[in-house]
């Protein structure tokens, strides 16, 4: 937990540093607003409806995607971490390196078998045209 | 934790906070003498000597702008928008480490904010929070342009972050940390990490323009798409805001690539001392960004979400792949 | 113990304050409040993997997620009035009594025992050392610790895992069909 402290430390000034500059443009900058003006800008073309209308579904597909995959990358992480290891059948010497000999690829394996799961995920969404923004 | 280490704590974040705000001022105008240059003409060069004070002369116009909050905005979203953008492209610098202990004052500074086991975690996570910001922007300004840019922008952002998370695991399983002091000491020992995980940087490097919105995949906020996108309805200091983060974001993203990649605050002779060295890579970096504004044309959406996800992702995956079958047959 | 009081009153009020928001956007924010609150929770235990995958994925991607759907969907602003009649007295008496219920079994001896018998994170972290090292101060770090676990005794969980992602993604696809075509 110490370690973090400094962290949430610049996070404060971090904070303060943009209330600050929002806090200087309420001072400085003065609204002069007329009807038009503060109207919603649209190239000159007076705006239509409201602007929260519905949008397209694709935007939808690539957030849940982007959320499996997040997953594979956060159950990739430690097991990077610990790659050595497991690519190891006795465990490491001291120096980090496996004895000769007893490489093992039980690591590889159930990575490869993890990616494989979400590649075809991966697949099928292209091949149903997803992802296809034209 | 001492009273030194509190006063220490204090002076290293204000430190990164002035640093990123001159980095920010200065890079713009850097940018735009290496753009000036490049298209034959020599770029603001009238306030201050060489046009030093000019990113002073925009800081001061933009205080100053009328400020337009067009009507049905959400008020409180339309200002908390701005800010997230910015703290999280601040905090992001936190963990990376800028140099080696030095005696200072009699004290031993290690030149880094921070230094933990998920460090390299916190800089995706405060990477990832940036969505936020674009999201509620566009939500929060009630145009229709604005909505589509961010919600583009954020869908973008994303989806590179995918990529850019992915090839970093190549990186950890080398250095089997995920601490970014260690990764640099561990490239002290070895080889730089770009040897041994070219496919990796470029991935990465990649990723990170696309994730910071920049020329080649600027699309979701250029002038000529969409009014400029997700800040179509911000002025002034507000709108300031905005850039303030793109460019910081640039300058972490140019940073972490040099730590990971390229050594961090290690050189190969005794030149330069260590943070120096650091701010050598991170500019050369930054060059490389302009430059790639100068010369690229921009993609158009549908190819640059396709380069994400059919080819970038992929790419990692097989990136892991290889480095694992590496790492398994060289122990 | 004052930061968990801290964090425990923010938690809860970010959680009222997303029920109770009118406007869906402003919900999903107050909901990422709480998220905060959790990660930082997980970090005075020592879980700091866990403390920031807690943000990468529940703040920086289902949230952001909600946040798509919300304005995709733009339901806009609720109905004030309720939908069931008599909902709102009914679920006031029923959290009261939910809450009596709690307090009282706290009071309870055999439940107080079970839950100082609860492990914190870090004795989690010991144990797996021990088994690696032999000692439980040796040094290594949280995700280690995770992958030790995650990929030497938990295998088969993890490769089911893959699967249920593989089922979502195509959930997703099938229930987005018809608007793709």
């Amino acid at each position: 937990m110490r370690a973090y402290v400094p962290v949430l430390l610049l996070l404060g000034f971090v904070i303060a540093n943009a209330v600050l500059i929002i806090g200087i443009s309420h001072l400085t900058m003065r609204a002069r607003p007329t009807p038009v003006k503060s109207s919603a800008y649209e190239s000159g073309i007076p705006a239509l409806g409201d602007a929260r209308e519905r949008f397209s579904v694709k935007f939808y597909m690539v957030a849940m995607l982007f959320i499996i995959f997040d997953i594979e990358t956060v159950f990739m992480i430690p097991w990077g971490v610990y790659y050595r290891q497991l690519s190891c059948a006795v465990p490491l010497l001291a120096s980090g390196v496996c004895p000769p000999g007893n490489i093992s690829f039980f690591g590889l394996g159930e990575m490869l078998i993890f990616m494989a799961a979400l590649l075809v995920g991966l697949i099928y969404v292209w091949k149903k045209g997803a992802l296809q923004w034209d | 934790m001492t009273g030194g280490d509190i006063i220490e704590a204090v002076v290293k974040s204000l430190i990164i906070i002035v640093a990123l705000l001159t980095a920010f001022a200065y890079m713009t105008l850097y940018e735009r003498r290496i753009l000036g240059r490049m298209q034959l003409r020599s770029g603001p060069n009238r306030v201050g000597p060489a046009g030093l004070l000019q990113p002073v002369a925009d800081g001061v116009k933009l205080a100053f702008k009328q400020a337009i909050t067009p009507r049905g905005v959400d008020k409180p979203l339309y200002l908390l928008a701005p800010a997230i953008s910015v703290v999280t492209a601040l905090s992001a610098f936190a963990v990376i480490p800028v140099g080696p202990t030095y005696n200072i004052f009699g004290r031993a500074i290690p030149f880094h904010l921070a230094d933990f086991n998920v460090g390299l975690l916190f800089v995706l996570a405060m990477g990832s929070l940036g969505a936020y910001g674009i999201v509620l922007a566009g939500y929060a300004s009630n145009n229709k342009y604005s909505l589509l840019g961010g919600l583009r922008a954020a869908a973008q952002l994303i989806s590179y972050e995918l990529a850019l998370g992915l090839s970093l695991v190549g990186i950890l399983m080398i250095s089997g940390s995920l601490s970014l002091t260690a990764i640099v000491e561990g490239q002290a020992r070895g080889l730089w990490y770009i040897l041994v995980q070219p496919l990796a940087f470029v991935i990465y490097l990649i990723s990170a323009i696309a994730e910071t919105n920049r020329a080649p995949f600027d699309l979701v906020e250029a002038e000529q798409e969409l009014v400029g996108g997700y800040h179509t309805e911000y002025t002034g200091l507000r709108f300031a805001l905005f850039f303030m983060a793109e460019y910081i974001n640039m300058v972490t993203v140019s940073a972490l690539a040099a730590t990971l990649f390229l050594g961090g605050w290690h050189g190969p002779f005794d030149l330069l001392s260590g943070p120096w060295w650091l701010l050598a890579k991170i500019i050369l970096i930054l060059t490389l960004y302009v430059v790639l504004r100068a010369t690229l044309p921009r993609l158009r959406y549908d190819q640059l979400m396709r380069l994400g996800w059919h080819w970038l992702l992929p790419l990692a995956l097989l990136n892991v792949v290889l480095t694992a079958i590496g790492i398994t047959l060289l122990q | 113990m004052f930061l968990f009081l801290l964090l425990a009153v923010v938690a809860v009020a970010a959680s009222i304050a997303m029920i109770t928001a009118r406007n869906s956007i402003h919900s999903a924010l107050f909901l990422v409040v709480d998220f905060f609150c959790l990660a930082v929770l997980y970090l005075t235990l020592n879980a700091e993997f866990l403390a920031a995958v807690q943000i990468v994925v529940y703040a920086g991607a289902i949230m952001v997620l909600f946040l798509f759907v919300i304005t995709l969907l733009n339901p806009g602003n609720e109905e004030t009035d309720d939908r069931l009649r008599g909902q709102r007295p009914l679920a006031v008496a029923l959290g009261l009594a939910l809450l009596v219920e709690v307090a009282l079994l706290l009071r309870t001896q055999a439940i107080r025992d079970r839950l100082g018998d609860f492990p914190p994170a870090t004795s989690f972290f010991e144990q797996v050392q021990t088994r690696i090292n032999g000692t439980p101060t040796a040094p290594i770090g949280n995700v280690q610790a995770i992958g030790i676990e995650l990929f030497t005794t938990y295998v088969l969980p993890f490769e089911v895992v893959s699967i249920v992602l593989l089922l979502a993604v195509i959930g997703a696809v099938v229930l987005a069909k018809r608007q793709l075509r």
